[in-house]
């Protein structure tokens, strides 16, 4: 039962995490693989403020999402000039320096000895102290996440990001400050994706920088292509997906040493056979490929 | 040179030492419409891009109502109330015709983020009159069953009634029509010359380049024979027409 929980609790994690990508990457069309970065930087400041200065959860958990939204702006800045796959080589050299800097900052976040013990969270006299707890707080946030991007991407808002991702020239000739856009939207898919980092820290109770690598956020990108660039549900149809399949694995009954290896196999064979076969995803309407005529 | 809506002063560009505008002025009267002509790479399309703010000029300056525009971003440009068409036509094709008419509206309170938390009443109802606008519009047009389409569903000369459309939904004042029925049916042509001989009407002053010349006589008050980045020959269409030098120029 704990075991079905925790599963639980990690998609809606994931859930967060691929929406907010999806904002930026699946609406406004600009593929980032820095999420890991702001997942990180979330986690890191939210344990940091609960072990020096016992705040509480909630004052943590913004200023989470506030750090990592002005992280979002920085790196959102360079997409104003640079684009496509440059863009993409800037956002990873992003989350490498994130990743460098909460390794050797051994002074502030003990580096790869990672931060243990984070406390348990308090919410409006509430102690999170079991599964169920968390669950319920993720489902809340969950849901929060999803109400507020589908509200996003329904308004004429939702409509500018998606005109940038078409036509950046038609979006500019139609009056559109694209370059306020961008920005603005990656300070949003930060905030989220800061939401999810608190959430992991405050689970898990000991964060190190291993869990914030490249390949977190590649395995972000890989949910939001698998489940639906551009498509509201998309992301939470792929984090259900990639995250219980290798779950199931266990059950074929693989050592476990060799199962860390098939579950990266997997992700891959899957990733390679959706960009072949269905470039869109289960649900999606956007796909990572540039259109001969948009020159 | 004055009274123009829209004044161009001594503008020059060079691409790699390539003169695509070599001290060209012109203006623009209120309800004008003005034709352009000239061979390929007289420097008509950059004359829009650097008018539009896509490219910046080396030199010479852009009046639109007497401010001066020189250097603004697209973006602020088309704020202030001047539109342009493409002339390998720009739209978002995968959203429909309608949404395409409802991005081209200006300063869209929905469009704001705050307002995305905030206000959304306002948001709402600017939404739903612009709707109305962009559905009377599309009826004028003749594309309003199309309107739920993506718009890459819609014809070649349909598309470019539509940026047309897109351009009265930004309710500029000056247009810039770059080749709008260039390689379009005949029937189509004459509803999409129709419209912008109606402009003038709506208050809109045109810019028009085409090489179609029977529909630049047809529809421009004025027109202006450009060769090499300069200005050939200026006058009403029928003395542009009967000019030796472009006469010359279109037998070459």
């Amino acid at each position: 039962m704990e075991y079905l929980l925790h599963t639980l609790i990690l998609i809606g994690i994931y859930i967060i995490l691929s929406m907010s990508l999806n904002l930026i990457a699946g609406y406004t069309g600009l593929l980032s693989i820095a999420h890991a970065a702001f997942y990180g930087v979330g986690a890191y400041v939210a344990a940091l403020m609960a072990l020096n200065l016992h705040s509480p959860f909630l004052v943590n958990l913004l200023c989470a999402i506030v750090l990592s939204a002005l992280l979002g702006a920085l790196v959102g800045i360079p997409s104003l000039r640079i684009r496509d796959d440059y863009f993409v080589i800037v956002t990873f050299a992003f989350q490498v320096i994130t990743f460098s800097v909460l390794s050797i900052w051994v002074a502030l976040t003990r580096g790869p000895m990672g931060l243990p013990g984070i406390p348990q969270p308090t919410i409006f006299g509430l102690k999170i102290s079991s599964h169920v707890g968390f669950l319920a707080l993720v489902g809340i946030l969950c849901a929060l996440t999803l109400s507020l991007t589908q509200r996003i991407v329904r308004s004429p808002f939702g409509r500018v990001l998606k005109a940038i991702r078409e036509d950046e020239v038609f979006a500019q000739s139609a009056g559109k400050n694209i370059a306020a856009y961008k920005v603005l939207v990656f300070m949003i898919g930060a905030g989220m994706a800061a939401v999810a980092g608190v959430v992991y820290a405050y689970y898990i109770s000991f964060i190190d920088p291993t869990s914030f690598t490249v390949m977190e956020s590649i395995f972000i990108i890989s949910i939001v292509i698998i489940g639906g660039a551009g498509s509201l549900w998309g992301p939470v149809v792929g984090a259900i997906v990639l995250v219980t399949l290798p779950e199931l694995l266990r059950f074929v009954g693989l050592p476990s040493a060799v199962a860390a290896n098939v579950r990266q196999i997997l992700y891959g064979g899957l990733l390679v056979a959706f960009m072949m076969w269905r470039p869109k995803g289960f649900l999606g309407d956007y796909a990572f490929q540039r259109e001969e005529t948009r020159k | 040179m004055n009274g123009g809506v829209l004044e161009v002063h001594a503008l020059s560009k060079n691409f790699d030492g390539v003169r695509a505008l070599a001290d060209f002025s012109c203006f623009l009267r209120p309800g004008e419409i003005l034709g352009l002509i000239g061979p390929n790479g007289a420097g008509k399309t950059t004359l829009f891009n650097v008018v539009s703010g896509f490219i910046a000029a080396n030199s010479g300056r852009i009046l639109f109502k007497g401010r001066d525009i020189t250097g603004a971003p697209p973006y602020r440009i088309t704020n202030q109330g001047i539109s342009r068409t493409f002339q390998n036509l720009r739209l978002i094709r995968q959203i429909s015709v309608l949404d395409n008419v409802l991005l081209s509206f200006q300063d869209q309170p929905g469009e704001k983020l705050r307002n995305v938390f905030f206000n959304w009443r306002q948001s709402r109802e600017q939404e739903s009159a612009n709707r109305k606008e962009a559905i009377g519009l599309l009826e004028e047009t003749g594309l309003a069953h199309k309107a739920g389409n993506p718009a890459e569903e819609l014809s070649y000369g349909q598309q470019k009634l539509l940026s047309l459309v897109c351009c009265l939904a930004a309710k500029s004042e000056v247009l810039l029509l770059d080749e709008p029925v260039a390689g379009i049916a005949p029937e189509m042509t004459e509803k999409i010359l129709a419209t912008i001989h109606g402009l003038p009407l709506r208050g809109k002053s045109v810019i028009l380049i085409e090489h179609n010349l029977d529909a630049v006589m047809q529809v421009c008050d004025r027109v202006i024979f450009m060769d090499a980045g300069a200005k050939v020959s200026e006058g009403t269409p029928d003395e542009v027409r009967n000019d030796p030098r472009v006469i010359e120029a279109y037998i070459d």
